[in-house]
């Protein structure tokens, strides 16, 4: 028992760092543009794609540097044509139209791509479990992860160190501020949207290795990802890693103990978080 | 009614406009489909072709076009031309199938309604097409009450009941595998009943279940639930996802190793999904509905070619099968009973046998008289990572069962049918 | 008299052709079920414009309530008494309890986060649904029960399988529903909403408890969706987890905004044109009819924010 709750809590930690990626990204676009991208997954089932498409010509490697490079360029295009133009109006519109892009991209996947699962392959060596103790620490999990840890690390030095990071933040915080002062708010907005698409492409990647590649791939990862933005509290990024890492460990854990509520309990802990600390865990009172 | 305060004054002359404009867009739209001649007749399809099982449902309405085609070349149903309408019920959406089953039957005034990949879908589409006495086929929707507690004088089903794969396939993998079981189990109809259906087959063999968990419908990630598994310590775990339930479950089992601490194995197994897994995951014993590899049976090889034009080179696989049989199953009906008439036709199908170029099976099918349930061969044995002669080889029939002798009895299957007062 | 009809037009229009929708649909080739899909759905997309279009806050969780609604009538049929007015009635008690609930928790969210939040709850209830297989029939939806006809005494409403009496027994829960919001729209409370809506800081500044005013409004929103999604699952006879998922909240939303969200009359409209567009779509380009329901949205959105009704009364502003 007590070696079935150690592997639960290990496992929900290297999901809940998969729920973070896409978590984190959703977070940024949400918190700078005030833009809730239901589209998220989209852009995940575009990136594994994307990568599954390269990987003959370029490789594994190849696949996993450019695909998500791709989706990102494919996200400042949607951004530059399609969600700039709601900024400034309600939010409402903005929530539709990832809405409907979230239709298109699904259908659109399917189009091209059809309606089989496709198999995409990861080198073999990366598909062993380290142990048979540990069988579900495979070495594509470990990358995984490290690849998160880096993306993660890397984004939380470009928002403290940058000067971009240091707009993006500044944006969040006083957008009108950041643009009286000279910053050009309409390619900030651009860029940090594109960094989360990134992200998301990233993540698709990282899917594929994992799921059957088929175009609803992204769908069941956007909503615990906002319960995580919740949890965590809007806004700050160490709290949405906090909060894709807790629910991804809660998830586990109730699977042991009650099954028929791992989905549920998620929900549940969020409208807690809500009742005790409505800002979330690490989010700044008065915010929202 | 009262006027709402922030609407501003219309005038009358708008408000013709608007109901004009309100009545052109009725008019206009959609439903230009009038009444067609009268001597065609209707085939309404309704069946998946967004969502989970797209793949499933887009092979069986390739089928069943072909029969289409086939019928139409040799004359047609009754001497009159048959016409295909296809509607998306969606993958899990039981309202939408619902909606489109009634929008098949009242406008479209469909002779026949075929549906759905999924169990529960095809169960509401068969209440809805009872009501208005509908000869209705099932092409792939395995749960047993279809056929079963809730089966209906006019439902007619291709694929087998989950009982009869269960019975298939237990013996072997007893043989292959071993007696402790634990099972992995789509926590909807289909999983379910094809569950209960291995623990009565497996009981008769010395069975014991070690434990079993149930997984949602769409589950990605399948790890929590193979740490459990594995920790019960079985000698076979036992999958019986379908569609991109099992792509997900067997990629991930197969990646954690487990494929070599136990044996993975399952009750029915489809082309689309070992087609869709990597090839190392191509792994366990399995039953297959319909295989296309069956060289000495006739029309399969008509079949196949027939298929292979319009699949862009594949395969058929079973799904191609279901619909191909069902469109073919509303077609014998009307001939052999001489008229549309749905009492008549579902008659006329009681005991029918398939003649062999369209069962494309050793042994033939036919439907069984009281129960409406096709019966014909089942292929049981094991995937293999990669087809020797073809691509699309990927499995290896080591057995083929006659339907005839693992078939639950028509008592042990609880249908009763209500048939219409003459 | 001629006044009279000047300023009720609208009104007697939309009362028109709801009255004689069955025989319209029928005449120009529908079917009476998507009729009542337009009466019944359009009553959703009314109840949630109460709180989005009137009150100004966005919830995109609403199908929650609407599912509520529907399971409410379902199980009470399959297990309880063998009442469809019972059963529509337990439906809209259900729904309206959990908003009452549920509303304190969220109602100090605003904008995004407020629609956020909505949308989480919402996926409680379907996971409930799904999972509590026992009761609810899990993904496979509710079945073994259907409504029944009613016995007033005095006459006797004869409900099953007769589709046009079933469609004005749903028409006469609209007439009573949306009769009920117009008149609380026009009572002071109504004006206070709609204070909020142009402006909370004000509101507020009034004296006014803007918080209790979204939560009065959203539960009476989410009541009248209780109450949608009761009869939605009386016309189908048939329940299932999907009318409490989130998407479903989108399609709400949507046809609020194709209508017009600041007409009273704008979500019906919006609901007819998503009924039959839908239909429409799906039969003709049944594989990605979904692709089309979402160019749709975006160009709504980019093109007419509006809505049909409010390019409508633009239109006779020029």
């Amino acid at each position: 028992m007590t070696q079935l709750i150690l592997f639960n809590v290990a496992n929900g930690l290297i999901i809940g760092a998969f729920y973070a990626l896409m978590a984190i990204g959703l977070s940024l676009i949400m918190s700078l543009s005030d833009v809730i991208n239901f589209a998220h997954g989209g852009f995940l089932a575009v990136g594994a794609y994307l990568a599954f498409t390269l990987t003959p010509y370029v490789g594994f490697w190849g696949g996993l540097l450019l695909a998500p490079v791709l989706t990102a360029i494919i996200g400042l295009i949607v951004e530059k044509f399609l969600i700039s133009r709601v900024y400034g109006r309600d939010p409402l519109y903005s929530l539709l139209l990832t809405f409907g892009l979230a239709f298109m991209f699904e259908d659109g996947t399917r189009w091209i791509w059809g309606a089989q699962s496709l198999p995409y392959e990861v080198p073999s060596w990366l598909m062993q479990p380290l142990s048979q103790q540990y069988f579900f620490l495979t070495g594509y999990r470990l990358f995984m992860i490290a690849l998160v840890a880096i993306a993660v690390g890397g984004l939380f030095y470009v928002m403290s160190k940058t000067r971009l990071g240091l707009r993006i933040r500044a944006g969040t915080l006083d957008l009108e501020t950041v643009s009286v002062l000279g910053v050009n708010v309409r390619v900030l907005r651009n860029l940090n949207f594109g960094i989360g698409i990134y992200l998301a492409g990233l993540a698709g990647v990282l899917a594929a290795g994992q799921l059957g590649l088929e175009p609803t791939i992204g769908a069941s990862v956007i909503m615990p990802s906002f319960v995580a933005i919740i949890i965590g509290g809007l806004g700050s990024l160490t709290g949405t890693l906090l909060g894709g890492l807790l629910i991804g460990v809660a998830s586990g854990l109730t699977g042991v103990f009650l099954p028929p509520a791992s989905e549920a309990v998620i929900y549940v802990m969020m409208a807690l978080v809500l009742l005790v600390r409505p800002q979330g865990l690490l989010g700044e009172e008065g915010r929202f | 009614m009262t006027k709402d305060g922030n609407s501003t004054r219309f005038d009358r002359r708008t408000l013709l406009k608007a109901g004009a404009a309100i009545g052109a867009a009725q008019l206009a739209s959609p439903f230009v489909q009038v009444a067609r001649a009268a001597d065609v007749v209707k085939i309404g399809m309704d069946n998946p072709m967004t969502g989970t099982y797209a793949a499933l449902g887009k092979n069986e309405l390739m089928g069943a076009q072909l029969a289409i085609d086939s019928i139409n070349a040799k004359g047609g149903i009754l001497g009159r031309k048959v016409e295909l309408l296809n509607e998306d019920s969606t993958s899990g959406d039981a309202g939408v199938a619902v909606q489109k089953a009634r929008k098949l039957i009242d406008r479209d005034q469909v002779n026949f309604i075929i549906g759905n990949v999924n169990s529960a879908l095809a169960q509401a589409i068969a209440n809805v097409a009872n009501e208005k006495s509908i000869f209705h086929v099932v092409p792939g929707g395995h749960t047993d009450s279809v056929t079963g507690k809730n089966c209906h004088w006019n439902t007619f089903r291709v694929c087998n009941t989950t009982q009869t794969e269960a019975n298939a396939v237990a013996s072997t993998l007893v043989k292959t595998a071993g007696k402790k079981w634990y099972y992995l189990t789509p926590d909807y109809s289909f999983g379910h009943t094809l569950q209960a259906g291995l623990e009565a087959a497996g009981a008769k063999l010395g069975v014991t279940k070690v434990g079993g968990a149930l997984t949602p419908l769409g589950t990605t990630d399948f790890s929590s639930y193979l740490i459990k598994a594995q920790a019960a310590n079985p000698d076979v775990i036992i999958f019986l996802h379908a569609g991109q339930d099992a792509v997900n479950a067997l990629k991930q089992a197969v990646q954690f190793g487990l494929n070599k601490r136990f044996h993975l194995a399952g009750a029915q197994q489809e082309l689309e999904v070992l087609e869709g897994l990597p090839p190392e995951a191509r792994v366990g014993t399995w039953v297959f509905e319909w295989y296309w590899k069956q060289p000495k049976v006739a029309g399969v090889d008509t079949f196949i070619s027939e298929i292979r034009k319009r699949n862009s080179g594949h395969v058929p696989t079973a799904r191609h099968y279901f619909g191909h049989t069902a469109i073919w199953t509303c077609a014998l009906a009307a001939e052999q009973a001489k008229s549309l008439d749905a009492v008549k036709m579902a008659r006329a199908m009681q005991g029918f046998q398939l003649p062999p170029e369209l069962a494309m099976m050793p042994d033939g099918a036919f439907y069984r008289a009281g129960q409406n349930q096709m019966i014909g061969n089942l292929y049981v044995g094991h995937a293999q990572s990669n087809g020797k002669d073809d691509p699309e080889d990927l499995f290896v029939v080591d057995q083929v069962v006659n339907g005839k002798e693992v078939s639950p009895t028509l008592e042990e299957t609880m249908c009763k049918q209500d048939w219409p007062k003459a | 008299m001629q006044a009279f009809v000047k300023q009720n037009a609208l009104n007697i229009v939309i009362w028109a052709l709801l009255l004689t929708m069955p025989f319209l649909m029928n005449a120009v080739g529908g079917y009476t079920q998507l009729g009542t899909q337009v009466v019944v759905l359009g009553l959703a997309a009314m109840a949630l414009n109460f709180l989005l279009g009137h009150t100004g806050v966005l919830s995109f969780g609403h199908a929650a309530y609407f599912g509520l609604g529907a399971y409410g009538v379902g199980l009470t049929i399959r297990y309880f008494e063998q009442s469809t007015l019972l059963g529509l009635l337990a439906g809209v008690v259900l729904g309206a309890v959990a908003a009452a609930v549920i509303g304190p928790l969220i109602v100090r969210r605003r904008g995004v986060y407020f629609a956020m939040v909505t949308i989480a709850f919402g996926q409680v209830f379907y996971f409930i649904a799904v999972r509590w297989n026992k009761v609810t029939g899990g993904d496979d939806g509710l079945t073994n029960w259907a409504r029944h006809d009613i016995n007033l005494g005095f006459t006797k409403i004869t409900l099953v399988n007769e589709p046009i009496h079933f469609y004005y027994f749903a028409l006469f829960f609209f007439a009573v529903a949306v009769a009920i919001m117009a008149a609380i729209l026009r009572s002071p409370f109504g004006r206070v909403l709609l204070a909020i809506r142009e402006n909370e800081r004000r509101t507020r500044f009034l004296g006014i408890n803007v918080n209790f005013h979204i939560w009065a409004s959203w539960l009476i929103s989410c009541t009248f969706m209780a109450l949608a999604g009761a009869l939605f699952a009386l016309q189908n006879n048939f329940v299932d987890p999907h009318s409490l998922y989130w998407t479903q909240s989108g399609i709400f939303v949507i046809m609020c905004v194709l209508g017009g969200m600041r007409s009273f009359w704008g979500p019906l409209v919006g609901a007819a044109i998503y009924v039959v567009l839908q239909d429409y779509l799906s039969s003709v380009v049944s594989d990605y009819w979904q692709f089309f329901v979402g160019l749709v949205f975006v160009a709504v959105v980019l093109f007419f924010p509006r809505g049909f009704m409010g390019a409508l009364r633009r239109r006779t502003a020029e």
